[in-house]
Formats: structure tokens, C-alpha cells, sequence
């Protein structure tokens, strides 16, 4: 019975939107709350029920396409609005609306003095709306509007306080920067369409092994433009550098971008396509190869950044990175794995975070926080699960799911990648427990007028933080490696997966129960490793970070201002186009366009100017004229 | 008895619609103009009478009876129009009513 209700899923959260939309500014904050947390809780709840049907059905039956209505038809070309649940849209499903679901609540605790409460709930609400389509779709079709509806939603988020000029250029950053890889999206799906004739998944995907050659050339270019799309949405080099900036926005929003929708929107586009990109080699090495750039990149400019919300914000880049990498091997199931994980974690973080700057009445410098432990003792709490379990602790959840991507690149990608990962993790560890220590240990560093109002959030917020606590604590085992039959999630995912089992990649090194322990003890004990470095570092010896950075002048400069990368970007591509731009617009559009167009007008104004001339007024010209022209006519008529 | 030939009337109306035409173009009282206009119309009249006896058809002085109706309902609101206009402008000469140009 289930089942039959998924179309509400996502509907839910629309209504909420256009509800909390209109109303904007009339209802009470009490309706605006119960319309744009209802929606969000009745939509999770939905899912789930949807998800217990599905689990009833049998492994192989579990794919159900529910059709609303025909959207486009034009020729042979048609794409119906039609939601389709497999079990790994409903893995999606379920985290969209389950994380969505507590952000939610969190934001009404947060954004509780805003005056624009309405707007805000509508957006977020639109947002849940948005990501829902784009998982959901069984096309490519559908599944652009929920990937555009997306980057709308980020842009009106990320812009929430447009007031601020910061805020308005992170949002239109996010935008534009986006654009740029869904117009990669754009040209692969038409490139499908001109290679299958259709945009549906399933006729797609049944087609792709029959009708490209492993390796062709239309596969790889195809792979790669979709790809493109998913560097813009999950914040991958060249395109991550919109996703620090969105710290502009909210705090939930940057939880609710960075865990339960948005950047997860590549990774899951990737899996979704996996019989594409297995279809052609070179594309997963490009993904390999420029995920672990990205993880490795990401994670040392976190090493350095003061602001609480710009470290997790370049962990989140990271993070992707190592999804990614999991994609890029093969081993699709643990980057949704890690999704997964990461979505717990990171909402938690980001939401202890809000917290965090919420006690400090907007404070977000680490070097003006410390010594908050005692102050907040739930916030602390829940936020060192979440770092732990980042960090890749046992048993946290972030463990089970880096680990696996680690031995995944390490059976199939080989020891140089997984080497690169095992870095990655180190530093991840470092920065994340760099970030944990200053936060809440160390002497308070807090300004003499933000300390006596220190608080303690809250239930609204800090109810959300501890069900996250739990799920980033717990969530690991439901993929726990070794134990016979722990493969849950393996399981569930394998009816979509397995349709391409083999294409996928051969596996470097023999697979070993040893060597997965021995990998596996080897990856913690660098987290450990991480940890204690951090430890010294900012709570037994700060002399040190000091004296590394007078040591290491250049190479801190170049990692506190992010490679220069913006910079680079703004001298290379963004002025020569904006420089061009004028250029245009003063030669090309006011001189040629304009010149014609009002050239046109001059010529039709002198013309008539002397054609006004014959109307001289008197009835009797007229008359005389038509007479001539009378003899005329029939002068030539009688002598011709 | 002798019959008139048909080229007597047809330089007779050639005539009439002649003096119709200088009419209409040379004088400037707007009474004297509608005048002319009914000499053209008469002199069209007078040919297609000309025509009808000579073809043994009646089609063209059926043709006159609705040429006389018209040209009746056109003089009468033609003058019409000119005591209107007399009455805002106090003439009756055409070349002081040309508003309408460009």
C-alpha cells in the first residue's frame, strides 16, 4: 500500500513551498513551522512506508515506476513526469527526507528571530522538493528539472540574506559556477537522446551495453559531459569553488547542502549512470584521478582556514572527493555508502556548528571561540561523534564507509591510489580535530561581551543533533565489512548494480580477509595518528603550529588562500570575459546592433519625409492624380 | 424615321463627362464640384442607355436605375456633410478644408 503513495513524497514538500511561499509574511510563525516541518516530517514518513514496500517485494522485482503524467511530447521524442523507486533511489529518498526532516525542525530553533521566516521555510521546503524529483526521475528529462530546480534552490539559499553583498556573490557564484556543469549535463543528455532515441533510464541503460562498444568513443563522451554536470553539483575540481562560499547562507541551509541534497546529487547521478561509465574506462580513471585531486586539495586548504564554517565546508569538498573515488573504481555501492554516512555526519556537523556560532551570537572565527565544552555540553557531545566519525574512528559511521572506499581503491584502483586516500584520511583526522580542539577546549578565547551570554541551544536544535549522534554512531554497521551477512547495504543495492556486474573493472590484487584487516588497522591507526598530531598541535604544545608557520611562511600563505584558485580563476577566465563583455557591448551592441537598428529607423523616417511631400491636403490634387492616372491606364489599354 | 447613330451619344457622353471632370478639378465651391459629379455619373447614364438600345439588352438601364439611386443617396449625404461642414468653418470652398495631409 505504500507504494502506491510515492508521488506524495515529493508533492509534500511543494505544497509546503508554495504555501509557506504565498503566505510569505502573512501566516503566524507558529503555521509557517507546522506547514514547513509537516510536510517534510509526513514526506519522510511516506518514504519510509514506501521503503518497507519495497523491502517486502522480492530482490528482483524491486523496481517501481509510478507515471503522473506525459510532460513532453514531441515527435518520437516524449518524457513522462513518472517516479521510479529502486533501492537506490530509496536509499536517497530516505536520507533526503529523513536528514532534510531534521534540519527542518533544527531551523525552526535557529532561524527563530528571522524576519523572513516564511521565505526561508518555503525555500527549504522547495529545496526537499527539488532533490526528491531529481532522485526519483526515471528520466533524464525529469531528472534535469529536479538538477536545475536544485541549483535555484542554492542560489535563493546561499543569497537568503541578500542584504549582505557576500551573500549575494556566493549565490550568484553557486549559480553561475553550476550552470557551467549542467550545461555538461545538458549536452550529454542530449547526446544520449541522438545515441538511444529516448531519455528514459531503463531503456537507456538496457541499450547502452548493446549499442556501444566497451571504450567507444560516444560512451567516454558521453560519461565525461554527465560528469562535467556532477563536478558542478558535488563540488569537484574545476568546479568546487562555489561550495566554501555557500557558507554565506544560513547555517541549515549549509547542512541541508551539504548532506542531505545538492553535492550529493553528482554522486548519486554517477551511480545512476553506472552502466555508462563502466562502459568506458577512461572516464573512471578521469574520475578517479580528479576525486582523489580534489580530496587531497580540499583537505590541506582545511588544514589552515579560521572560520568554522569554511573548514567543514572544504572537509565536505574532501569528503565528495572520496565518494567519487569509490565511483571512479567501481565500487559504486560504497560511494553511496559514504553518501550515506556523510550525510549523517556532516548535517551533524554543520548543525553543532550552527550551534556553536548560535551560543556566540554569530561568532564563526575558531580563534575566538575555545573552552566551550562545559558551556554547551550537548552540542560538545554530539559534535565529537561527528568528528570521530569523519575522522574514521571505530565504530563510528564515517569508518565503515571510508574504509571500504580505501580497500575498494585499493583492490581496484591499486596502492598509489589508495596511498593518496590514506593521506587524505590523515589529514582529515588533523583539521577535523584541529577544528574539535579549538572549538571546545583550550582556554576560552571568547570576546569579554559574547561570553556572558553563552547558551546552550534550545531542544528544537539540540533534539536533531542528538538523532543524528545516533545515526552517525550506528549507521556504519548497516555495511560493516568481515562479518559474513553484515553486507546489508551491498545486498539491498545489488538488484542495481547488478546488471552491469561484468563490466566492471578486473581487481589488481586478490581479495583477502587479511589484507582487509590489515588495511583496515593501517587506516585507523593513521585517524589515531591524525588525532594525537591535532592533540599536540592545539592543546598540549600551540607553540607549535606557530612556530611550523613561521618555518613554512610560503607554503601557509598558499594554503590559507586556497592555491589562489579563485584568483586564478578571476584573472583567467572571469575578467577576460567580463573585459570582453564591455568590449562588446561598447564596439559590438551599441555600434552594430543599435547602429542598425536605428540606421533602419533614419532611413524609414527620411523616406517618408519625402514621400509626405505628395500629400499636399487638397481634395482636388487627389482627384486630378487619379485622373491622370486613369487616362494613363487606359491610354496604354487603347494603344497598345 | 432616321435613327441617331450610336457614336453621337458616345461623343455627347465623352463630352458631358468631360466637362464633369474639369469640373470637379478646377472649381473650388464644393456645390458647383457635386454638380460635375452628377454630370459624370449622367454622362455614364447616357452611355449605358446608348449600349442597352443598341444590344436589344436590358441589363444596362437596369444598370442606370441603380446608378441614379446611388448617386442620389450620395448627394444627399454628401451635402450632408457640406452643411456640416459650412456650419463649423463658415465656407463652402474645398482648398480651406485640407486637414487632411501628412
Amino acid at each position: 500500500m505504500g507504494l502506491s503513495l510515492l508521488w506524495l513524497v515529493p508533492l509534500l514538500p511543494l505544497i509546503g513551498a508554495i504555501v509557506n511561499g504565498v503566505g510569505a509574511g502573512l501566516l503566524p510563525r507558529k503555521v509557517v513551522s507546522a506547514i514547513g516541518v509537516g510536510s517534510a516530517g509526513i514526506s519522510f514518513l511516506i518514504a519510509a512506508g514506501c521503503f518497507a514496500g519495497l523491502l517486502a517485494l522480492p530482490p528482483e522485482a524491486r523496481r517501481v515506476t509510478q507515471t503522473l503524467f506525459t510532460w513532453i511530447q514531441s515527435g518520437d521524442f516524449h518524457a513522462e513526469v513518472r517516479y521510479a523507486l529502486d533501492p537506490l533511489s530509496a536509499v536517497m529518498m530516505l536520507v533526503v527526507t529523513g536528514v532534510g526532516f531534521l534540519i527542518h525542525v533544527y531551523s525552526t530553533g535557529y532561524m527563530g528571530h528571522e524576519p523572513a521566516y516564511g521565505r526561508f521555510f518555503s525555500y527549504l521546503n522547495l529545496f526537499m522538493f527539488s532533490m526528491l524529483t531529481l532522485v526519483l526521475a526515471d528520466n533524464f528529462v525529469l531528472m534535469f528539472l529536479g538538477w536545475e530546480a536544485v541549483g535555484l534552490c542554492s542560489y535563493l539559499l546561499i543569497g537568503f540574506w541578500y542584504q549582505r553583498p557576500a551573500a549575494a556573490e556566493a549565490g550568484k557564484k553557486a549559480f553561475v559556477v553550476n550552470r557551467i556543469g549542467d550545461w555538461g549535463f545538458l549536452l550529454g543528455i542530449f547526446l544520449i537522446f541522438v545515441t538511444f532515441g529516448s531519455v528514459d533510464f531503463a531503456t537507456v541503460f538496457a541499450q547502452a551495453p548493446l549499442r556501444l562498444a566497451a571504450g567507444s568513443s560516444v560512451a567516454t563522451a558521453i560519461a565525461l559531459l554527465l560528469f562535467l554536470g556532477a563536478t558542478g553539483k558535488s563540488a569537484q575540481i574545476p568546479l568546487y569553488v562555489w561550495l566554501p562560499d555557500a557558507m554565506e547562507g544560513p547555517t541549515p541551509v549549509s547542512a541541508l547542502i551539504h548532506a542531505a541534497t545538492m553535492v550529493t546529487a553528482g554522486v548519486y547521478m554517477v551511480a545512476r549512470c553506472h552502466v555508462l561509465y563502466l562502459l568506458s574506462p577512461f572516464s573512471l580513471h578521469v574520475i578517479s584521478i580528479v576525486a582523489i585531486a580534489t580530496a587531497l586539495l580540499a583537505a590541506t586548504i582545511a588544514l589552515v582556514q579560521n572560520d568554522i564554517k569554511r573548514v567543514l565546508a572544504y572537509s565536505t569538498v574532501s569528503q565528495l572527493g572520496y565518494m567519487f573515488v569509490g565511483a571512479g573504481v567501481g565500487a559504486f555501492t560504497s560511494g553511496i555508502f559514504h553518501l550515506m554516512t556523510h550525510a549523517f555526519f556532516k548535517a551533524l556537523l554543520f548543525l553543532g556548528a550552527g550551534s556553536v556560532i548560535h551560543a556566540l551570537s554569530g561568532e564563526q572565527d575558531l580563534w575566538k571561540m575555545g573552552g566551550l565544552k562545559s558551556h554547551l555540553p550537548r552540542t560538545h557531545l554530539t559534535f565529537l561523534i561527528a568528528t570521530l566519525a569523519i575522522a574514521g574512528v571505530f565504530p563510528f559511521a564515517g569508518f565503515f564507509s571510508k574504509d571500504e572506499i580505501l580497500y575498494q581503491a585499493w583492490l581496484r584502483g591499486g596502492p598509489v591510489l589508495w596511498m593518496a586516500g590514506v593521506i587524505g584520511a590523515f589529514l582529515t583526522a588533523f583539521y577535523m580535530f584541529r577544528l574539535y580542539f579549538l572549538t571546545f577546549h583550550g582556554p576560552s578565547r571568547v570576546p569579554e561581551e559574547a561570553r556572558h551570554h553563552i547558551h546552550e541551544s534550545p531542544n528544537s536544535m539540540t533534539i536533531p543533533l542528538l538523532v543524528l549522534a545516533v545515526l552517525s554512531t550506528i549507521g556504519g554497521f548497516i555495511q560493516a565489512p568481515l562479518l559474513p551477512g553484515w553486507q546489508r547495504l551491498d545486498r539491498f543495492l545489488e538488484p542495481v548494480f547488478a546488471d552491469a556486474a561484468a563490466l566492471l573493472p578486473q581487481t589488481h590484487i586478490a581479495q583477502t580477509q587479511a589484507s582487509e584487516l590489515g588495511l583496515m588497522l593501517i587506516s585507523l591507526t593513521v585517524a589515531l595518528v591524525g588525532i594525537f598530531v591535532a592533540y599536540r598541535f592545539y592543546v598540549a604544545d600551540p607553540a607549535i603550529p606557530r612556530r611550523l608557520v613561521e618555518q613554512a611562511r610560503g607554503i601557509y600563505k598558499t594554503l590559507l588562500n586556497k592555491y589562489w584558485v579563485d584568483e586564478a580563476y578571476e584573472s583567467v577566465i572571469v575578467q577576460p570575459i567580463y573585459r570582453g563583455s564591455v568590449d562588446l557591448y561598447n564596439d559590438f551592441d551599441t555600434g552594430v546592433i543599435d547602429g542598425a537598428v536605428n540606421g533602419v529607423g533614419r532611413l524609414i523616417q527620411g523616406g517618408s519625409g519625402l514621400l509626405r511631400q505628395a500629400q499636399v491636403g487638397y481634395v482636388q490634387v487627389y482627384a486630378l492624380i487619379l485622373t491622370l492616372g486613369a487616362v494613363v491606364v487606359i491610354g496604354y489599354l487603347a494603344l497598345r | 424615321m432616321q435613327t441617331i447613330p450610336l457614336a453621337a451619344y458616345q461623343v455627347l457622353a465623352a463630352v458631358l463627362f468631360t466637362i464633369g471632370i474639369v469640373g470637379v478639378l478646377v472649381r473650388r465651391s464644393a456645390l458647383v464640384i457635386f454638380m460635375s459629379i452628377e454630370l459624370m455619373l449622367n454622362a455614364v447614364n447616357l452611355s449605358f442607355v446608348a449600349f442597352s438600345r443598341q444590344m436589344g439588352q436590358m441589363d444596362g438601364q437596369i444598370f442606370v436605375f441603380f446608378v441614379m439611386s446611388v448617386a442620389a443617396a450620395e448627394v444627399a449625404v454628401g451635402l450632408a456633410i457640406l452643411v456640416a461642414i459650412f456650419r463649423s468653418r463658415e465656407t463652402a470652398n474645398v482648398d480651406d478644408v485640407h486637414l487632411l495631409k501628412g
